[in-house]
């Protein structure tokens, strides 16, 4: 089913580039290395899952990817644009333009109802949809007016994910999406992910530790103790619909 | 935590300092009043008469309830002092030939009393001495029943019965211009004619003794003697302002303490709610390892009082530390042997009493609930909090709000009770800082109606007795004056049903130049040709209204007894009197055209001369310069009122910073998550400050225009507190009393904002992505 990664995927338009990434920090009196060198690459339009089990360093390398944290040592660019280099200022420019954010705690607002939750982005993006659209997308329009305390888990992920491809992102950065859900309603946001990765073509990266999603990638990173150890491509995306755990 | 426990100490430690340090001052003033009092025999009750024999003095010792009976010769002088061209008056009262008085015996602080061999030998009091620099030895000269005499300084003195010295039917005290003589009884006698004879009598009464009947039989006695009434320690002019002053104390101890702990109580409310909701996890694994709920609710209220404690002994301490300040003060002004410190335990027991329990019942709510908490459902994470669409945007205002707008507006909403506590927390602050402003600009205006607008003369002299109203003419003549016009004043007992009031009749010449009426509005008030008119304040004592019969007793020359209609009562600030058309009150007294002094203007460089003649001049008693008067009043207010509004303004801050902080830091721990989930969305450092400092901001200004309203309530309520006979507080508030409050506020607000922009800069945005709320 999966095979090793072939010569041919250069050519595609690389979003991001990882040179021996090294993130070092401290836990307490600890020194805690969560990436030992790690080198990869990310496609335009391609859905990619980050595997590996927890401490293996996937949340460290998606939150450098997303300009949340810096490296220790190493190179990441964002289409040629090296973030390693980038300030404050830019880094927040290029989270408001550039990503789209996904997290294992939904991390909406809670005053703000569904549609607004999707607005708050909206209104500040360059080029965004119609909020409205944006949650017709995951299939919440039904639901515009409710805040989140009045939305099921299933429900507030896809109002993330909403907001996340609102701006029309051109990488979508996913922690542990289906983290907090149980595995019926994970099934539907894992669609409503992969629904916006194939229609509008936003190179998606998702976080987990559940091989089972991982069926549904293009391609599968596995992280191990801070180092990419695998990469492998599969020659047929599986739908989440068909993927159960 | 830090920063809010600080925040909660600086408020409770300014509640419980401005309480202790106001109720020991008023008990270390009264304990230190009571000694000197009893130690010293201030006398129960004085006359002043005109002239009787030593022999009636008998007779009033047989009088029922009066104790013991001493008799004195007493007379008001001018001074002339040396290098101090400006006008003294002065009051000389006799001393036993054989030594201390039995009745309001002297303290002496330097040398020794006057001899009675001598009579050139006085005694003065420090209050004076210290305002001139006098030394023992030192001399200066007397009119002294029209002559002129050299006195020489033989001792520095203290007295029960001038604890205050105050020229009679002056506004404030003025140790310059107004000195106490002590002198030998025999000197004074033989210098007034009064050998064998006395003026003024000081008596004790035995406990029990029914006071009125006293006063009443006394006045039957010295009727015939020239008697000017008889009256007690309430009417007392030392003693008097005394207890105004205490009652004053009083009120403030009670207004700012109960303030502050309100305060306090509000933000440990807030505090210890939040704090208990982020420990719900440890609530609830200490209660699955069996602790119960009263061990929970123990564990918490012991934080409380720890947090309080920390606020509640510096405030002690504090307050132990400015009650001796204050008492300094006041001890400038009010002269005792020495301030005797009382610091009472039920003071330092109620403080902290009174902290804890209003600490407690602040938080009780959220200990409760900490308490109540079944563990299984403690230990889940809190469900999102439930919001609602707000009033504003379901009435169409917030459709073009934008988010963070909408933000702001939600959470404002959401916790409505929270924000009207805030909003009243910092509206407290700011009626605190417009509280101390206040007392500045109704002084200002009382000062500018009484000694600019209503007395525009330059000097008031005074004469010995009633004189014609030839003075008047001779006193234009003069060179330099420029316009003069009489008045009459006339010691007086009113009396209305079982009402009486003693105090004077001024009779002003109609559309005075000088020295108008005016009513509170600043209109002046027209004499009517016939009848009176009273200062509402007295109306109120004597309850009279327009139209009554009022009983005047004229405690002068004739004694009569007169009726007198009440044709209006008037609203005016300062003193206690009744006003009459000079004529009007010629008439009423039967005496023809009598003065009792002329107002004047003169020229300038002509001042000094003129009250130098008017010194000499044996019929003038005394003169008062106006300007002088201004002068002094601020300088012995000066200092009292300099040290009230710093307090005043050190509690105005430490509450707007405490609440605004507390809020700001309470604000960030609920949202901190949100905001970060903001910045990660790519939202800028100001965009979340907007949503955070934003809700701040509007809290702040919703509070000022509240704190201006609350603060003229609670001025007006100071301002009724502090009403006495000597003045009327106006509710007066100047529009910069307000704009400094405002400003104050809003510093507080924003330095508060600046140490919670510090944090939101410093969000660890990886953090909160980790963990749920």
């Amino acid at each position: 089913m999966s095979r090793k990664i072939d010569a041919a995927d250069k050519t595609k338009e690389i979003v991001f580039q990882v040179k021996d990434l090294a993130k070092t920090y401290k836990m307490g009196e600890v020194e805690v290395h969560a990436l030992r060198g790690a080198n990869m690459e990310l496609y335009a339009g391609e859905l990619v899952v980050l595997l590996g089990p927890s401490g293996s360093g996937k949340s460290t390398l998606l939150n450098i990817l997303g300009g949340l944290d810096k490296a220790t040592s190493g190179f990441v660019s964002y289409r040629g644009n090296d973030l390693t280099k980038a300030s404050e200022q830019e880094l927040t420019e290029y989270r408001r333009f550039h990503v789209g954010f996904v997290f294992q705690f939904y991390n909406l607002i809670p005053s703000l109802t569904a549609l607004e939750n999707v607005a708050v982005v909206t209104e500040i993006a360059k080029n965004p949809m119609k909020p409205e659209d944006a949650l017709a997308l995951v299939g919440l329009t039904e639901r515009l007016d409710h805040f989140p305390a009045q939305l099921s888990g299933g429900e507030q992920q896809r109002v993330a994910i909403a907001r996340a491809i609102s701006k029309n992102p051109q990488v979508m950065l996913c922690d542990e999406p289906t983290g907090a859900l149980d595995s019926q309603t994970g099934v539907v946001v894992l669609e409503a992910l992969e629904r916006v990765n194939r229609e509008l073509g936003t190179a998606t990266a998702i976080i987990t530790h559940n091989v089972d999603i991982a069926a549904m990638a293009d391609r599968v990173i596995h992280l191990s103790n801070g180092r990419i150890s695998e990469v492998t491509a599969n020659k047929v995306r599986k739908s989440p619909h068909d993927i159960q755990w | 935590m830090k920063g809010q426990v600080f925040a909660i100490t600086l408020v409770v430690l300014s509640g419980v300092s401005t309480f202790v340090m106001f109720i020991t001052t008023m008990h270390s003033l009264d304990r230190t009043r009571n000694s000197f009092y009893n130690d010293y025999n201030f006398a129960d009750v004085f006359v002043n008469l005109k002239r009787a024999p030593e022999s009636l003095k008998e007779k009033i010792k047989e009088v029922p309830g009066v104790n013991r009976v001493e008799t004195r010769v007493s007379a008001h002088v001018k001074l002339d002092i040396n290098g101090f061209s400006e006008p003294v008056t002065g009051q000389i009262v006799s001393v036993p030939d054989d030594g201390q008085p039995m009745l309001n015996r002297l303290h002496i602080r330097k040398g020794r009393l006057a001899d009675s061999t001598k009579d050139n030998e006085v005694v003065i009091n420090e209050t004076f001495a210290h305002a001139h620099g006098f030394n023992l030895g030192d001399k200066f000269a007397a009119v002294i029943n029209g002559k002129w005499k050299k006195l020489t300084i033989t001792g520095i003195a203290l007295s029960p019965e001038f604890v205050l010295v105050m020229r009679p039917y002056s506004m404030s005290p003025d140790f310059k211009r107004y000195g106490i003589l002590w002198m030998s009884r025999k000197a004074i006698s033989r210098a007034y004619n009064m050998e064998g004879a006395f003026n003024n009598i000081a008596l004790t009464l035995y406990p029990g003794a029914k006071v009125s009947d006293v006063l009443r039989e006394l006045d039957n006695i010295v009727e015939r003697y020239g008697g000017y009434g008889a009256y007690d320690r309430k009417d007392q002019i030392s003693h008097r302002l005394l207890n105004e002053e205490f009652n004053m104390l009083r009120n403030m101890s009670k207004i700012f303490p109960t303030i502050f702990i309100c305060v306090a109580a509000f933000l440990l409310n807030v505090v210890m709610s939040r704090t208990i909701n982020t420990q719900r996890e440890q609530v609830a694994a200490l209660k699955a390892f069996g602790y119960n709920n009263v061990a929970i609710g123990i564990h918490y209220a012991q934080l409380v009082v720890l947090i309080v404690l920390a606020g509640l002994v510096l405030g002690i301490v504090a307050g132990i530390w400015l009650g001796g300040i204050l008492g300094g003060i006041y001890m400038e002004v009010y002269r005792f042997p020495a301030l005797v410190f009382v610091l009472k335990p039920w003071v330092i027991i109620s403080a902290i009493f009174i902290s804890i329990a209003s600490a407690l019942v602040g938080t009780v709510h959220s200990l409760w609930r900490a308490a109540q908490q079944p563990p299984a459902e403690a230990m889940r994470a809190e469900p999102p909090a439930k919001y609602k669409i707000t009033l504003l945007e379901k009435m169409g205002v917030g459709r073009k709000f934008s988010q963070p707008t909408r933000i702001i507006a939600r959470n404002i909403e959401r916790k409505p009770v929270r924000t009207m506590l805030s909003i009243l927390g910092i509206a407290v602050a700011c009626a605190t800082m417009i509280s101390s402003g206040f007392f500045k600009d109704s002084v200002d205006y009382m000062v500018n109606v009484q000694f600019v607008l209503s007395q525009k003369e330059d000097m008031a002299v005074g004469f010995v007795e009633p004189t014609s109203y030839r003075a008047l003419y001779e006193i234009k003549e003069m060179e330099g004056v420029h316009y003069a016009e009489t008045f009459r004043t006339v010691p007086v007992k009113f009396r209305f049903g079982r009402s009486s009031y003693k105090t004077v009749i001024n009779g002003i010449e109609p559309d005075s130049r000088l020295h108008p009426l005016l009513d509170s509005n600043l209109k002046p008030v027209t004499l009517p040709q016939e009848g009176i008119i009273l200062n509402d304040y007295l109306g109120k004592i004597l309850g009279v209204k327009a139209g009554d019969m009022l009983t005047v007793e004229i405690l002068e020359g004739s004694k009569a007894i007169r009726q007198v209609q009440v044709v209006s009562l008037v609203k005016l600030y300062l003193g206690v009197m009744g006003y009459m058309d000079v004529k009007a009150l010629n008439r009423l007294m039967r005496e023809g055209e009598a003065v009792s002094g002329v107002y004047l203007t003169a020229d300038n460089q002509y001042q000094e001369k003129l009250y130098r003649s008017f010194v000499s001049m044996p019929r003038v008693s005394g003169t008062i310069v106006r300007k002088n008067e201004i002068r002094n009043f601020y300088d012995v207010q000066a200092k009292g009122m300099l040290f009230f509004t710093f307090i005043a303004t050190l509690m105005a801050g430490s509450i707007s910073i405490g609440v605004v902080y507390n809020n700001a830091r309470i604000a960030l721990s609920e949202r901190s998550r949100e905001l970060s989930s903001l910045r990660v969305l790519g939202y800028t450092r100001g965009e979340i400050s907007y949503i955070l400092l934003g809700e701040l901001v509007v809290i702040a200004i919703a509070a000022i225009p509240l704190g201006f309203i609350i603060g003229y309530a609670l001025c007006g309520y100071i301002a009724a507190a502090l009403q006495s006979d000597l003045f009327r507080v106006p509710l007066i508030i100047e529009m910069k009393t307000f704009a400094l409050a405002a400003v104050v506020v809003m510093i507080s607000a924003s330095i508060s904002g600046l140490i919670v922009r510090h944090k939101l800069d410093h969000l660890d945005l990886v953090e909160v992505l980790k963990t749920r709320e």
